[in-house]
């Protein structure tokens, strides 16, 4: 039987590590660190697990701790939230190409400036090309499913790569939710203990982690890089699959919600997915043929199996929530429209950049994107592809 | 779906509308609810207006905005009502709750219009009688309940003991006080 409580992200997250009981925690105690550092040295300082947990003066250091404690062999995670995560770009490189399957728990908040502390995904979406995992959650319950599901992703032999939790910082992270938890001796089997095959301090076969790399086999290594991170694709649902076998929540790489004959459809990652169901609810009890799909693996990118979704889709809008100064759209719309290329029944497609350091997303929000993609089918064309959503002077759903 | 109740706290920083909202949705939980309880985060300063919310259930909402259209607004600070537009979207069949010994139809020139119920509490009176500081959280807590109908009023009582009995387990002299205030609101609160 699963454990009802109410809890809040940071708190679901840091319970999840609880229950996981990791070798190592190295986490910049303040902000612009998460509570979920603060939560977690209770349960240390209580005696609850056995982490040795690493106070350190940076997040470039809390990530260097990790590595340094992942390639000794130990299992190693931190948390972090938007400058932070910055801090640590440097870093997050050597981590994903050195093949240290480290566990971050990423609160999205927007990078400044202006000074901004409020939800976006700018943190992480400019991580994106780090090599890391990538796995977004709608609510706690999902920031809480997904850690538990992230070692045995990120730790499998055919990946080795770490993995980043996202949640949205505040909209998730603070409010407290009814969460299903599920019980420590469950966890624990299911995570089990991590047994790398290669590590620093393995006697047997000592090696060095992180030296230079000449250009004779630089490249080589990237291309296994690149493999892992294709090969994840069918480990994260091998290992959902499982998961749902203990607690009967399913997980893919994406949501499908209401996608069965749906003309009009939107694309969208982590809370405001939930808000937007609400809108396609709304709109279908109208009997219109709306709906979503909500990405949980953006890295690795499921480009096929989106495209297969998508395909035959009249008019999609692709939401992102981080700008990306591309001049042509945010990353997710990118991805996304790539997946679609050269489809059989291609979609239209437009991109709303929205809910920007914390711009509120409302179900009105997601009703006006979807009465945009109705004028889109009826005139037969997108117009502007790269809009901004709620914006004054702009685009706006009014309140 | 399921019939919900959307509440809109207002507060100044520092004065615990936060904790508040937090309080409201652990006893809704243990009554068997889906809850939410969030603040509303900015610039954060004693004394600065803050916004909290609540969503109270029997499903699970998947909502994860602002609440827009609540059906009750809970004042704590009484001084906030010329400053922020309390009753904004406030449902007509809802309630205003507010922090202050008058009488109700004494405030309501100050809502803008608002022509549903208002309900008054004078929490500050009540904390500083029954805990000796103005803490009005406990107060404001009993009469949102008592306005609201959202909880079974013995099993809120008996929720708040156990609750208080976790909370002040190394002060135990403060729990019989809250326990009062809680009471002594439910039944103080005018404009029913």
């Amino acid at each position: 039987m699963s454990i009802r409580e109410r809890l809040s992200g940071n708190e679901a997250v840091a319970f999840a590590f609880k229950q996981i009981n990791p070798d190592v925690m190295g986490a910049f105690p303040i902000t612009p660190s998460t509570e979920i550092p603060q939560y977690f040295s209770q349960y240390v300082n209580n005696g609850e697990v056995d982490t040795e947990f690493v106070p350190v003066e940076s997040e470039h250091s809390a990530m260097s701790c990790c590595i340094g404690a992942e390639a000794a062999g130990g299992r190693a995670v931190t948390a972090t939230s938007s400058a932070g995560l910055a801090l640590m770009y440097e870093v997050l490189y050597v981590a994903a190409s050195a093949r240290l399957p480290i566990t971050l728990a990423c609160v999205n908040r927007a990078l400044t400036g202006p000074i901004n502390i409020n939800n976006d995904h700018s943190d992480s979406m400019g991580a994106r090309d780090s090599g890391w995992l990538q796995l977004y959650s709608e609510n706690n319950q999902e920031a809480y499913d997904n850690m538990l599901m992230a070692m045995r992703i990120a730790e499998h032999p055919d990946v080795r790569l770490p993995i980043m939790i996202c949640q949205d910082g505040f909209i998730t992270s603070h409010a407290i939710e009814n969460i299903e938890l599920v019980e420590d001796e469950l966890v624990k089997k299911f995570v089990g203990e991590y047994e790398p095959q290669e590590y620093l301090l393995k006697k047997e076969n000592p090696l060095s982690v992180g030296p230079y790399d000449i250009s004779p086999y630089y490249m080589e290594h990237r291309v296994s890089q690149a493999q892992a991170m294709k090969n994840a694709k069918q480990v994260i649902l091998d290992v959902s699959a499982e998961f749902a076998k203990m607690t009967g929540r399913s997980y893919g790489l994406f949501e499908e919600f209401m996608m069965e004959d749906a003309e009009r459809a939107i694309v969208i990652i982590g809370s405001s997915a939930g808000t937007a169901k609400e809108a396609v609810r709304q709109l279908r009890a109208k009997g219109e043929k709306v709906g979503l799909i909500k990405l949980r693996a953006f890295r690795p990118f499921p480009m096929e199996e989106l495209g297969k979704a998508l395909n035959g889709v009249k008019a999609v809008a692709v939401m992102d929530k981080s700008e990306g100064f591309s001049a042509c759209g945010g990353p997710v719309f990118a991805e996304t429209r790539s997946a679609c290329y050269g489809l059989p029944e291609q979609p239209m497609m437009i991109n709303y950049v929205y809910g920007l350091g914390g711009r509120d997303v409302r179900v009105e929000s997601i009703q006006y994107v979807f009465e945009r993609l109705s004028e889109i089918i009826e005139n037969g064309t997108t117009g502007e592809v790269y809009r901004h959503l709620d914006v004054r002077g702009g685009e706006y759903s009014g309140l | 779906m399921a019939k919900m109740t959307e509440i809109r706290w207002h507060g100044r920083g520092g004065q615990g509308a936060k904790t508040a909202a937090l309080l409201l949705a652990d006893s809704a939980f243990n009554t068997g609810k889906y809850v939410q309880g969030f603040p509303e985060y900015g610039p954060e300063r004693m004394g600065a207006p803050i916004t909290a919310y609540n969503r109270i259930s029997d499903e699970r909402c998947t909502v994860h905005s602002n609440i827009y259209y609540p059906d009750y607004v809970v004042v704590v600070d009484v001084t906030l009502l010329s400053v922020v537009d309390v009753t904004k979207g406030l449902k007509p069949e809802g309630a205003i709750i507010i922090n202050s010994g008058k009488d109700p139809e004494e405030l309501r020139p100050l809502l803008n219009g608002y022509t549903g119920r208002v309900c008054t509490i004078d929490a500050g009176k009540i904390s500083t009688e029954e805990l000796g500081r103005n803490f009005p959280n406990t107060p404001m807590l009993g009469a949102v309940v008592k306005v609201s109908g959202l909880i079974d009023e013995e099993e809120f009582i008996e929720d708040m003991k156990g609750s208080f009995k976790h909370k002040f387990s190394t002060k135990p002299q403060v729990i019989e006080g809250n326990m009062k205030a809680l009471i002594r609101s439910m039944k103080e609160v005018k404009g029913l």
